[in-house]
C-alpha cells in the first residue's frame, strides 16, 4: 500500500512537469495551429543556460530567474526571426522549419555546453522538511515550484490585460486586431511563455533524468500525449491530462512493463486515445473528418 | 511526332543513366561504392515516405522506425538461420507493411501536426522498444546483431576488377530502386495516384466522388512503409550490422529531409535528396567539426526559405518560366520553334 | 457636420482579382450613412478596406488625416470600431471578456468598468450571461455582444457589416432601435452596410448603392428611397 501511494504521489509530480510542458504546447498550438516540435529542445537550452550560470558561481534561486529570463526573450525571438516567415506556408514546410530548428538547437546544445551528461542540483534535496516517506524531497519541491508557476499564468491568463489579449488572439485573430491587439507580438510573447515554461520544467526534470541535448525528448513525447488526452485545444484539460499520465507512466511501470519501456508506453496511449476518444477527454473536436 | 521523340529521347536518356551506374562498382573503390549503395537505400526509403507526404498529404516523422522494424527483421531471420537474405528482404518488406496499415488506422484522425507528433512518438518508441530486454535473445539487445556481407553469387569482371561484395550489394540495391522508382511512378500516375493527388488537395470533394478515404489512406500508409521496410532490410545486409542506436529520431527526420529537399511529389527528385542526406552532413561536418547538426539545421529552414517546394519545385518553376519566355517568343515570331511542349 | 470619413478612388482586391473600382464614399459625422447592394456587390469588402484588412489602394481620410498606411491595429486606436459580419465574437471567452477586450485600447480603466456597466443597462439580456461562453449565445445575443463590444471602444465612427442577418424580426427591431438612440445620444457615425434596404434606409441619412464594385448611386436617403431602379430591386415595390 505504501509503495502504491508513493508511486501515486510520485506520479503527481512528475505529472506537474508533463502538465506544464503540455500547457506549452497546447498554448503555441491554440494561438498559431502549429505544434512547437522544438519545444522540449528550447527547455533543454533554457536549462543548460541555468547550469552555466550555476557554473559561474551564480546562487541557484538567480540562476533560475536568469534562466527562465533569458528563456523567455530567446522564445520571443526565435518566433518573430525564424517562425513567422512561414506563417502562410503549408504545413509540411512548417513541420520541416520545427524540425530543423529542433536539430539545430539540439546541436548548438551540445557544441555550446558539450554532449557529456552533467549533473544538475535540485534546490530541494538537502531540504528536511520537504521530504517525506510518500515523496522525494526533490519530487516535493518540485510539485510546488511547477504548481505555483502553473497558478500563476493561471491568474495571468484570467485576471490580466495582457492574458486576455493573448487569448483573443488565439481565439480570433482577426477580431482581435480589429480591437488594437497586436497579434504578432502576442504570438512572439506566447512562445516566450512557452520557453520560460520549458526551461522551468527542464530545471525540475534535470536533477532526475540528468542533463544532456537530449533530455527532454521522453517528456516531450508524455506531454503531448497529456496534450492529446486532455483534447489538444483544451488548456486545463491538458494539464489535468498531465497529471493523468504522469501517473499512469509510473503505476504502469512499476507494476506492469517495467521501467525500460516507458516510451512504448506513451506511444501506446497516445494511439490508444486517438483511436477511441479523438476529442481528448475533456476536448472539443479537432479532429479532421475526412 | 515530336511527342514520340521526345519520350524517346527521355528513356534512352534513362538507359544510358542506368548503365554508367551499373558500371559505377568496377570503376570506384569500395567506401565510395558503400556510400552509393547507401545513397541508393536512402532514394528507395524516401520513395516510401514520399509517396505518403507527397501524394496523400500525411505527415510522418516516424519513418525510421519502419527502416528499424525491416532491418532487424532481415537481421533476425540470417542470424537465427530463419531464412537467406534474399528471402528476407520481402518479409521485411510485408512485415513493414502490415505495421504500416495499423499506424494508418489511427492516422486517419490525425492531421499535419497531429500525425506528426504521432509518428515521431513511434521513432521514438521503437529503439527503446529494441533495447528492451525481453527481446534480447532475438535482437541483441544495446550490443545488435552483426552480419556477414553477402558476396555476389558469380564472378564477374569488368575493366580488370572482379566484383567484390560492395559491388555486389550496391548493384542489387540499383535493380531494387530501379523496380521501386517503376512501380511507384505507375502508381502515382494511375487512378490510385490520381485519387492520391484528390485527397491531398481536397479531402472533402474526393469523398464526395466515391473515393474511400479511409482505405485508400490506411493503404498508402502501409504502402509507404514497406517500401521503407526494404530499405531497412536492405540496409542491413549492406552495412552488416544493426542496433538500436542506428535508428533513433535523427535518422526519421533525415528521411524527411531527403523528402522536401528533393521536392515532395515528384519521385526522381527522391535520388537528388539521397543525395543531399547521404553527402550533405559530411560536408557540414567540414564546415563546422563540432556542430555539423547546427549547420544541417540552418540549412534545412534556409531550403524551406528559399526553395519551398524543393528541388523538384525549383525545376518546375524553372520550366515555367521557360515556357512563359518561349510562347512570348513565339507570339512575336510567328515562324519560331517555338513549341516546346512535348 | 464635418466628414469624419473620406474614401476616394478606392480599389480594393482580393489577391488578384479586383473587387472595388474607383469608389468613393463620404461619412459625415454623427451621420448614419447606409452602403446597400446585392451579395458580393463588395460591400463588406469596403469595410475590410477601411479597416486595412484587404489588399487595396487610394485616398483615405478621418477626419482630415490620412489613414492610408495605417495597420488594422491602428484604427481601433483611431476611434474607428468594426463590427464584421460574422460578428466577430471571442467565442471561447464569456461575454464580460469580450465586452473589456472592446476596450483594450483605452487606458481610463475605472471609465471602462463603468461603461460595462452601461452596456449592460443598454442590453439587459446580457446581464444574466454576462459569465457565460459567448460562443454559446443566441444569434441576436452574440450581435448585441458584438455592437456593445464595438461601442465599448466609444468610438467616433462605427463600421457595422450586414447586423440584421440571420436574426429573427423582433430582435432585428430591438437592435435597430438601439443603434438608432446610439446615434443620436451618443453622436457616433454609423457607415452600415445592409442587405435589407428598408430598415438601412429607415434609419440613415446618407444612402451609398454598390453594384459589383462601383458605386451606382448615392444621395440623401429619402431621394435613394423614392428612386425608380432602387424600389424595384432592393424595395420589392
Amino acid at each position: 500500500m505504501e509503495s502504491l501511494l508513493y508511486q501515486l504521489s510520485t506520479g503527481v509530480a512528475n505529472g506537474c512537469i508533463y502538465a506544464s510542458v503540455a500547457l506549452a504546447l497546447v498554448m503555441i498550438d491554440l494561438a498559431t495551429h502549429h505544434i512547437n516540435f522544438a519545444q522540449g529542445e528550447m527547455a533543454t537550452m533554457g536549462t543548460f543556460t541555468a547550469w552555466a550560470l550555476l557554473q559561474a558561481g551564480m546562487p541557484y534561486w538567480m540562476a533560475f530567474g536568469l534562466a527562465v529570463a533569458i528563456s523567455t526573450a530567446a522564445g520571443f525571438a526565435i518566433q518573430r526571426v525564424i517562425i513567422r516567415p512561414f506563417e502562410k506556408a503549408p504545413v509540411l514546410n512548417n513541420v520541416v522549419v520545427f524540425v530543423g530548428l529542433l536539430v539545430t538547437l539540439n546541436a548548438l546544445s551540445g557544441w555550446i555546453f558539450g554532449h557529456t551528461i552533467k549533473e544538475f542540483p535540485s534546490p530541494f534535496a538537502s531540504s528536511k522538511w520537504l521530504g517525506n516517506k510518500y515523496l522525494s524531497a526533490h519530487s516535493m519541491g518540485s510539485l510546488l515550484v511547477m504548481l505555483t508557476m502553473l497558478l500563476i499564468l493561471f491568474s495571468f491568463f484570467r485576471f490580466t490585460r495582457l492574458g486576455l489579449a493573448m487569448r483573443a488572439a488565439a481565439s480570433n485573430p482577426l477580431s482581435a486586431r480589429y480591437s488594437g491587439i497586436r497579434v504578432s507580438w502576442m504570438l512572439a510573447l506566447g512562445w516566450g511563455f512557452a520557453a520560460a515554461i520549458g526551461s522551468v520544467a527542464g530545471m525540475m526534470v534535470a536533477p532526475v533524468l540528468y542533463l544532456d541535448p537530449n533530455m527532454m525528448s521522453g517528456v516531450l513525447l508524455y506531454a503531448f500525449a497529456a496534450a492529446l488526452l486532455g483534447g489538444i485545444h483544451n488548456p486545463w484539460g491538458a494539464v489535468v491530462g498531465g497529471f493523468i499520465v504522469g501517473i499512469m507512466e509510473n503505476i504502469l511501470g512499476a507494476y506492469v512493463t517495467g521501467t525500460e519501456l516507458k516510451l512504448s508506453v506513451a506511444l501506446v496511449l497516445i494511439v490508444s486515445v486517438l483511436m477511441f476518444k479523438p476529442n481528448g477527454v475533456f476536448g472539443k473536436k479537432i479532429v479532421s473528418r475526412v | 511526332m515530336k511527342a514520340l521523340n521526345y519520350r524517346l529521347c527521355r528513356f534512352a536518356l534513362a538507359a544510358t543513366l542506368f548503365a554508367s551506374l551499373c558500371v559505377f562498382p568496377f570503376l570506384l573503390p569500395d567506401y565510395r561504392v558503400f556510400q552509393l549503395t547507401l545513397v541508393l537505400i536512402y532514394a528507395i526509403a524516401i520513395i516510401g515516405l514520399n509517396l505518403l507526404t507527397g501524394d496523400s498529404g500525411q505527415v510522418s516523422l516516424g519513418h525510421g522506425a519502419f527502416v528499424a522494424i525491416g532491418a532487424y527483421v532481415t537481421a533476425v531471420m540470417v542470424s537465427q538461420d530463419w531464412a537467406n537474405a534474399y528471402a528476407s528482404l520481402p518479409i521485411a518488406a510485408l512485415f513493414s507493411f502490415l505495421i504500416g496499415i495499423c499506424m494508418g488506422f489511427p492516422a486517419l484522425r490525425l492531421a499535419g501536426h497531429y500525425l506528426a507528433l504521432a509518428t515521431y512518438a513511434l521513432a521514438l518508441a521503437v529503439p527503446q522498444l529494441l533495447r528492451f530486454r525481453g527481446l534480447e535473445p532475438w535482437t541483441g539487445g544495446v550490443q545488435g546483431i552483426v552480419l556477414s556481407k553477402l558476396d555476389p553469387p558469380w564472378a564477374i569482371e569488368l575493366f580488370g576488377r572482379n566484383l567484390s561484395a560492395d559491388g555486389w550489394l550496391y548493384l542489387v540495391c540499383l535493380a531494387l530502386l530501379a523496380a521501386a522508382m517503376w512501380l511507384a511512378l505507375n502508381l502515382v500516375r494511375g487512378r490510385v495516384g490520381r485519387a492520391l493527388l484528390a485527397i491531398r488537395e481536397h479531402p472533402a470533394a474526393a469523398t464526395a466522388m466515391g473515393v474511400n478515404l479511409a482505405s485508400l489512406k490506411t493503404l498508402v500508409f502501409g504502402v509507404s512503409a514497406a517500401y521503407t521496410g526494404l530499405a531497412g532490410g536492405l540496409s542491413a545486409l549492406v552495412v552488416a550490422f544493426v542496433s538500436p542506436d542506428s535508428f533513433t529520431v535523427f535518422l526519421s527526420i533525415t528521411l524527411l529531409v531527403g523528402a522536401v529537399v528533393g521536392g515532395l511529389g515528384s519521385i526522381w527528385a527522391t535520388l537528388a535528396g539521397a543525395v543531399f542526406v547521404q553527402f550533405v552532413p559530411n560536408l557540414a561536418e567540414s564546415l563546422s567539426q563540432s556542430a555539423p547538426w547546427a549547420v544541417y539545421g540552418v540549412i534545412l529552414i534556409a531550403l524551406m526559405f528559399f526553395f519551398p517546394g524543393g528541388l523538384a519545385g525549383f525545376v518546375t518553376k524553372l520550366r515555367q518560366r521557360r515556357r512563359a519566355a518561349g510562347h512570348a517568343l513565339s507570339f512575336r515570331q510567328p515562324d519560331s520553334t517555338g513549341d516546346k511542349d512535348a | 457636420m464635418n466628414d469624419l470619413l473620406v474614401v476616394k478612388g478606392l480599389c480594393a482586391y482580393y489577391g488578384a482579382s479586383q473587387v472595388l473600382f474607383d469608389v468613393d464614399v463620404t461619412v459625415r459625422g454623427g451621420e448614419v450613412t447606409a452602403l446597400l447592394g446585392a451579395n458580393g456587390a463588395g460591400k463588406t469588402t469596403l469595410l475590410r478596406a477601411v479597416c486595412h484588412a484587404v489588399k487595396a489602394n487610394g485616398k483615405m481620410l478621418l477626419d482630415g488625416k490620412d489613414i492610408g498606411g495605417c495597420s488594422t491595429e491602428k484604427m481601433a486606436q483611431l476611434g474607428v470600431a468594426h463590427v464584421p459580419d460574422d460578428r466577430g465574437t471571442f467565442t471561447d471567452l464569456s461575454v464580460n471578456e469580450n465586452l473589456l477586450l472592446g476596450a483594450h485600447t483605452r487606458s481610463d480603466r475605472k471609465a471602462v468598468a463603468s461603461d460595462v456597466e452601461k452596456m449592460f443597462d443598454r442590453f439587459p439580456r446580457l446581464r444574466e450571461r454576462r459569465h457565460q461562453q459567448a460562443g454559446t449565445l443566441s444569434g441576436g445575443e452574440q450581435q448585441m455582444v458584438a455592437i456593445a463590444r464595438a461601442l465599448m471602444l466609444r468610438p467616433r465612427l462605427l463600421l457595422l457589416d450586414e447586423p440584421s442577418f440571420g436574426l429573427a424580426p423582433l430582435v432585428i427591431a430591438d437592435i435597430f432601435r438601439i443603434l438608432q438612440s446610439i446615434n443620436r445620444e451618443e453622436k457616433v457615425a454609423i457607415l452600415l452596410v445592409e442587405q435589407n434596404a428598408k430598415l438601412a434606409l429607415d434609419i440613415s441619412q446618407q444612402a451609398y448603392v454598390l453594384e459589383t464594385g462601383r458605386i451606382a448611386l448615392f444621395g440623401p436617403s429619402q431621394k435613394v428611397a423614392e428612386d425608380e431602379s432602387i424600389r424595384r430591386s432592393y424595395l420589392g415595390h
